[in-house]
């Protein structure tokens, strides 16, 4: 028996770590941050053998407030940084966290990519439908009539639709969750982790200081009327006529993770050396 | 979501002890972090606020523990499962502001008292065991108290003038 598996489980306290949180006082993310902690415990998964992976944001500061190996990485690279991980360290649990500016415009692309490679981690979307950390631009999924000083009269751009491009990019596991309700968004990390292949999760977060008009979305969250469905087309359906709030587990696929076979270890370098003669 | 929070089920004295120790040790985690919170953001006031309604928390988890002798609460709390939603002592996290001033603190505390007597007193009206229906009574005194004494802290903080949360130099402005 190795000492992992007779030291006593883990609480959801065990994962903070001593840095305090900087956001701003009501922010979702702090309840995030919350769920993280239960979703850990309840998975019994110690804290060295998950990686918490970010880019740039208020949402990627996360990593520094867990217990785990974490990595604050580049703007919209932290699935990049979180593949190249996995693949290399299957044994480790790893959770990327990202909001809608790191995620899905400088990361967009890595986004469709990591969906289509359906690598077996977990994708954490904080969305809060606005850049925060750089007071307030408008985020790829800020509504086109949302009105500030830098985008006076509002972009007047479509949204884009995170949900649809990862079930359309091959994600295999897609939900919604809101943050207040950080109890029900602990359960679907835990199930989000414990499918195979890549997980996307995103997160209504209010953003308190730059949109105060979301304080009401826990007015309008509700559960997804049905359950999750493995059927692609009837999951494509759903999510595309749904309000955006309807909260749960969405879609549930089949693929199988892709877990790239490495050949055998090189030990020596002169070997490695050789393959890129010229 | 809108659903109101349903507690796991209080079958044994055991259980009832595990329930409020939990709930006080949730709540002292709760004010714990606003009181981070608010030293992060240099409100002074709050933080020693915070502070003090985590103490005064972690000094009834502390009784609790005490009256349950043998029972291992933390463990048996892990055991009975969780609440679904927020338990009644975890304060609204989403309504903390950083100009926030006692009196609004003390309003989420009068909530959360409320609800511990709430609960308490379900716990009274419904359960079949003497021995739960006696401690649940001595519990729901233990909150009515408590929300007195939350009333009464709250004649020394009136509600503060319209316009609290105005801030000459706020963080949203772009430069």
């Amino acid at each position: 028996m190795s000492n992992l598996d007779v030291r006593p489980a883990c609480k959801p306290g065990d994962y903070k770590s001593d840095v305090k949180p900087i956001w701003c006082p009501g922010c979702g993310d702090y309840h995030v941050l919350l769920s993280f902690g239960r979703a850990f415990a309840q998975l019994g998964v110690p804290p060295e053998r998950i990686a918490v992976i970010s880019g740039i944001g208020c949402s990627s500061r996360i990593p520094a407030y867990t217990n785990c190996y974490g990595f604050h990485g580049v703007h919209g690279r932290s699935l990049a940084l979180a593949a190249g991980l996995k693949v290399t360290r299957p044994d480790l649990t790893v959770v990327v966290a990202s909001g809608d500016g790191d995620g899905y415009s400088i990361g967009g692309n890595h986004f469709i990519h990591a969906c289509r490679r359906n690598i077996d981690m977990t994708y954490v979307v904080m969305d809060n439908h606005i850049y925060g950390m750089t007071k307030g631009q408008p985020s790829p999924t800020t509504e086109p009539e949302f009105d500030t000083a830098l985008s006076p009269g509002g972009t007047g751009l479509r949204p884009f639709h995170p949900l649809v491009v990862a079930l359309a990019s091959g994600a295999n596991f897609i939900a919604r969750c809101f943050s207040g309700d950080f109890n029900q968004t602990a359960d679907i990390l835990v199930e989000a982790i414990e499918h195979p292949g890549f997980s996307f999760v995103e997160i209504l977060s209010p953003c308190v200081t730059f949109r105060p008009d979301e304080k009401n979305w826990k007015n309008l969250v509700h559960p997804a009327p049905v359950g999750a469905t493995d059927d692609p087309a009837k999951a494509a359906r759903r999510i595309m006529t749904d309000d955006g709030f309807n909260i749960g587990i969405l879609y549930r696929g089949k693929r199988l993770p892709y877990r790239p076979e490495f050949g055998a270890q090189v030990s020596d370098a002169s070997e490695l050396e050789k393959e890129f003669e010229l | 979501m809108s659903k109101p929070p349903s507690a796991p089920k209080v079958a044994s004295l055991a259980d009832l002890f595990a329930l409020a120790w939990q709930i006080e040790a949730d709540a002292v985690e709760r004010y714990k972090l606003l009181a981070d919170q608010m030293e992060t953001h240099n409100n002074t006031e709050l933080v020693k606020v915070f502070r003090d309604l985590a103490r005064a928390e972690g000094i009834h988890a502390d009784e609790i523990r005490r009256l349950a002798g043998d029972i291992d609460v933390a463990a048996h709390a892990g055991r009975i499962g969780r609440w679904q939603g927020d338990s009644p002592e975890e304060v609204d996290l989403s309504a903390a502001h950083y100009l926030m001033t006692p009196w609004h603190a003390l309003q989420m505390a009068l909530v959360g008292e409320k609800r511990a007597l709430e609960f308490f007193t379900g716990i009274v009206e419904t359960t079949k065991d003497e021995k739960v229906k006696k401690m649940a009574a001595e519990f729901v005194e233990e909150e009515a108290e408590h929300v007195n004494l939350v009333h009464r802290l709250l004649r020394k903080y009136p509600e503060p003038a319209e316009g609290w949360a105005e801030d000459p130099d706020p963080p949203n402005t772009v430069e």
